[in-house]
C-alpha cells in the first residue's frame, strides 16, 4: 500500500487505515502468533524477573502480616485506613479502563478498540486480583475472612446486606469474574489459531484444550457475537456500578471530606482516567517489545489521550466543585477539611493530586503532545501517580483530622506499607509478563473485521445504491454467476 | 456421540465421507458463494472463516441466535435468588433492627441484586453460548483436511455434509468450484489411521 503512514491526519479525507503497515489475514496472524512462538526474547526476562522479586516481597509483606498482625502498617487511631485501601481503590480503578475499552467502546462501534482491548481486558482481570488482596489481607484476622461471603456457618451468622462494604464484596468479585469470562469469551478465537499452528504435540494439546475445539463456524460466531455483545452490555453497568458502590463505602460515611454525593460518578472518571494512563504505560511498552508499531498505531494512542484529557477535565471538575460544595454547604467541618486537604499536613499530597491529574493532561490540547510518545509515556506515569494520590488524599486527609481536635493525629507510612504497595505491582507486572508470552496479545481475529478486505462488501456501496429506486433486493439469481467470475 | 465430540447422525455409518470442504479467497467472493449454497437448498452445510464475516448469517439464511431469552432468564434468575437471600437474611435468619428501622430495607438490597443479576446474566450468556454451539467439541472431521488448519489464520471455508439430502460427491464438488473455490477437497468422516498426526485440536 504507497498509501500515506499517517493515520492520525486532520481532516479524515485521504486519511490512512487504522491498521497501517499493509497488513493482510496471514500476516496479521503472524505478527500475533509469533511473539507467543518464538524463543523467549532476553527483554522479557529484563521485565520478568524484576516483576517475579516485587511478587516475592508482596509475599514476604503478606506473610510478616498474618504473623505480626495490622500493627506493621501506620496505621493508628483515626487513620484506621491506610495504604491497604488506597491500593484497593487504585487498582480497582485500573482495572476500569480494560472494562471501558472492551465493552463500552464496542458498544459504541469504535473499531479502534480492537488492537488494544485483549492487553486492556487482561490488565482489568490482573488489577482487580491485586484489588481483590487488600480487603483479603486488611481485615486484620485473616482466618476469618470468610465472614465476608453470605455462607452457613456454625455461628448462625449473616452478613449486612445493608453495608456498602458487603456490597463492594459483591460488586468486585462479580466484576472479576465477569471480566475474565469477557476475556475468555475473546480469547477462543485466537487460542484455536494458536492451535493450529502448534509445532509441537504439548502446545497443541495445552492451547487446543483451551480454543475449545473452535473451527469458525458461522453457525457458531452467531451464538458467540452475540454472546459478546450481551456480555459488553452486562459489562457496561457493572463497571459503573462497581467504582460507585466503592465510593459508597466512603459516602454513606459521616466523615467530612467523605461524605459527598459527588463521589459515584467522580470515582468512575478517576477509575477510567487512571485505567487508561496505565493501558497507555504498556501499550508504550509492548508494542516496542513485540514489534506491533502498525497494529498498536498512533491513532490508538491519539484516541486515548483524548480519552484522558477528557477524564482528567471531569477529574480537575470534581475536585473543583467538592471544594465549591464545602463552602457553599455553610458546614464549618466540611469548610475545614478542605481547607486542610489543600493547606494542612497533608498539601504536600493534594498538590501532587492537582499537579499530576489536572494540569498533566491538559498538554493534550495540542495535537504535538498528543502524538508525543516521550510526552505520552512520562504523562501516563505522572498520571498514575496522581490517581493513587487522589485515593490517599481522600482516605487519609479526611481521616486524620475530623470533629474532634483530641483525636487528630498524622498517618505515616512504615516500610510494609510501602513493601505491599510495591508487591502489588509485583503481582500485576508478573502477570501481565506471563500473559504477554504466553497469550496473542491482540484480539487478531477482531482485528482482522476492521481490514478493508473483511467486508463482504467491499467496494459495493455504488451498486447497492443505484437499484435501491427498483425497490427490490439484489435479485439472488445474480449472485452465482457474479460469484463465479471472481 | 457425547458432548465432546459432533453429532453425527445415525445414518451416517453409509457415508463414505463427511461431505466437501471448499477454501475461497475472499469474503466476497465467499458471502456470494453463501448465497448460492442457500439458494440451492442445501440445509447440513456451513460457513468456517477466521474471523465473523458480518451479514453472512443473511447469506447463509439462519434465523437470530435465541441466546437472549436464555440470558434475560438467568439474569432475572440470578437477581430473583440475589434479593430473597438478602431479604430472608434480614427478615427471618438473622433479623437485626438498627435505629428502629424495618427489617424489609429494600433499596439496601439494590447493588447486591443488581450485581448478582448481571452474575446471572453473564453465567448465562457465557455458558449459554458453549451451550448453543456445542462447545467443547474437541473431535471434528473437519480437523483431519491439513488445509482447514488455515480457518483460524486466512482461510474462508464452506463445508457441506454428506447427510444433506441434496448433496452428491460428484455434482457439490462442481458447484463449489463453480462459486469460486479456489480449493475443494472431500473430508474423510472417520480414519483410525490418520488418529497420529490429523490436524486440529488435540
Amino acid at each position: 500500500m504507497a498509501q500515506s503512514q499517517d493515520n492520525t491526519q486532520e481532516p479524515v479525507a485521504g486519511r490512512a487505515p487504522l491498521i497501517v503497515g499493509g497488513y493482510d489475514f496471514r500476516s496479521l496472524t503472524e505478527a500475533v502468533a509469533v511473539p507467543v512462538e518464538r524463543k523467549t526474547p532476553i527483554g522479557w526476562w529484563f521485565f520478568f524477573l524484576p516483576s517475579l522479586a516485587m511478587l516475592g516481597l508482596f509475599g514476604v509483606s503478606i506473610g510478616w502480616l498474618f504473623w505480626e498482625g495490622t500493627g506493621i502498617w501506620g496505621l493508628n487511631n483515626p487513620v484506621n485506613w491506610g495504604f491497604a485501601i488506597v491500593n484497593f481503590v487504585f487498582w480497582v480503578g485500573i482495572g476500569h479502563a480494560g472494562t471501558l475499552i472492551s465493552a463500552i467502546l464496542f458498544l459504541f462501534r469504535q473499531k479502534w478498540r480492537t488492537s488494544i482491548n485483549r492487553a486492556a481486558e487482561a490488565m482489568t482481570i490482573f488489577a482487580v486480583m491485586c484489588a481483590l488482596v487488600f480487603p483479603g489481607i486488611h481485615v486484620g484476622r485473616v482466618w476469618v475472612a470468610y465472614w465476608m461471603f453470605p455462607l452457613p456457618n456454625q455461628m448462625d451468622m449473616w452478613p449486612n446486606f445493608r453495608s456498602p462494604l458487603i456490597w463492594d464484596v459483591f460488586a468486585v468479585s462479580i466484576y472479576g469474574t465477569v471480566s475474565l469470562m469477557f476475556w475468555y469469551v475473546g480469547l477462543i478465537p485466537d487460542l484455536a489459531t494458536i492451535r493450529d499452528r502448534a509445532k509441537t504435540r504439548i502446545r497443541k494439546i495445552a492451547y487446543g484444550i483451551f480454543a475449545l475445539g473452535w473451527r469458525g463456524s458461522h453457525r457458531n460466531w452467531l451464538h458467540y457475537e452475540r454472546a459478546y455483545l450481551m456480555l459488553a452490555g452486562l459489562a457496561t453497568p457493572l463497571v459503573l456500578s462497581v467504582h460507585s458502590v466503592v465510593s459508597m463505602d466512603f459516602a454513606t460515611a459521616q466523615l467530612p471530606g467523605w461524605h459527598t454525593t459527588i463521589f459515584p460518578p467522580y470515582f468512575v472518571a478517576g477509575a477510567i482516567f487512571s485505567g487508561f494512563a496505565m493501558v497507555m504505560t504498556l501499550m508504550l511498552i509492548c508494542r516496542v517489545l513485540f514489534r506491533m508499531e502498525d497494529i498498536i498505531t498512533m491513532r490508538h494512542l491519539e484516541n486515548m489521550a483524548k480519552i484522558m484529557l477528557l477524564t482528567g477535565c471531569m477529574v480537575g471538575y470534581a475536585y473543583g466543585i467538592e471544594m465549591f460544595i464545602a463552602w457553599y454547604s455553610g458546614n464549618p467541618y466540611e469548610q475545614f477539611a478542605f481547607a486542610n486537604r489543600a493547606l494542612g499536613p497533608y498539601a504536600w499530597a493534594y498538590w501532587i493530586m492537582v499537579s499530576c491529574n489536572v494540569i498533566t493532561p491538559q498538554l493534550f490540547w495540542f495535537k504535538k503532545m498528543r502524538n508525543h510518545i516521550g510526552w505520552l509515556f512520562i504523562s501516563s506515569i505522572l498520571i498514575n501517580i496522581g490517581m493513587w494520590f487522589e485515593r490517599f488524599v481522600i482516605v487519609t486527609s479526611s481521616l486524620h483530622r475530623d470533629f474532634l481536635p483530641a483525636n487528630w493525629d498524622y498517618y505515616q507510612a512504615t516500610f510494609w506499607d510501602f513493601a505491599s504497595l510495591i508487591g502489588s505491582f509485583g503481582l500485576f507486572f508478573t502477570m501481565f509478563c506471563l500473559f504477554a508470552r504466553f497469550l496473542p496479545m491482540v484480539a487478531t481475529a477482531e482485528v482482522k473485521t476492521v481490514l478493508p478486505e473483511a467486508d463482504p462488501h467491499q467496494g459495493e456501496e455504488l451498486v447497492r445504491v443505484v437499484p435501491a429506486g427498483s425497490g427490490v433486493e439484489p435479485s439472488p439469481q445474480a449472485a452465482p454467476a457474479g460469484g463465479g467470475g471472481a | 456421540m457425547g458432548l465432546m465430540t459432533l453429532d453425527v447422525p445415525e445414518a451416517a455409518a453409509g457415508y463414505s465421507h463427511y461431505g466437501v470442504l471448499a477454501r475461497f479467497e475472499t469474503a466476497k467472493v465467499l458471502y456470494r458463494a453463501c448465497e448460492a449454497v442457500r439458494d440451492a437448498g442445501y440445509s447440513k452445510w456451513d460457513a468456517l472463516t477466521p474471523f465473523p464475516v458480518h451479514g453472512l448469517e443473511k447469506a447463509m439464511g439462519l434465523k437470530p441466535s435465541k441466546l437472549p431469552f436464555l440470558v434475560l432468564a438467568t439474569g432475572l434468575s440470578g437477581a430473583g435468588l440475589g434479593f430473597a437471600l438478602q431479604s430472608w437474611v434480614h427478615i427471618k435468619a438473622y433479623p437485626l433492627i438498627i435505629s428502629g428501622k424495618p427489617l424489609f430495607t429494600w433499596p439496601a438490597f439494590v447493588p447486591v441484586t443488581f450485581e448478582l443479576g448481571v452474575l446471572g446474566a453473564a453465567l448465562g450468556a457465557v455458558l449459554g453460548m458453549f451451550a448453543f454451539n456445542k462447545l467443547p467439541t474437541y473431535h471434528h472431521p473437519l480437523f483431519r483436511s491439513e488445509n482447514f488448519t488455515r480457518v483460524t489464520d486466512d482461510g474462508l471455508f464452506i463445508a457441506i455434509e454428506a447427510w444433506d439430502p441434496k448433496y452428491d460427491d460428484h455434482d457439490t464438488a462442481e458447484f463449489l468450484s463453480g462459486l469460486g473455490a479456489v480449493e475443494v477437497e472431500h473430508v474423510p468422516i472417520d480414519d483410525p489411521a490418520e488418529d497420529g498426526d490429523g490436524g486440529g485440536a488435540a
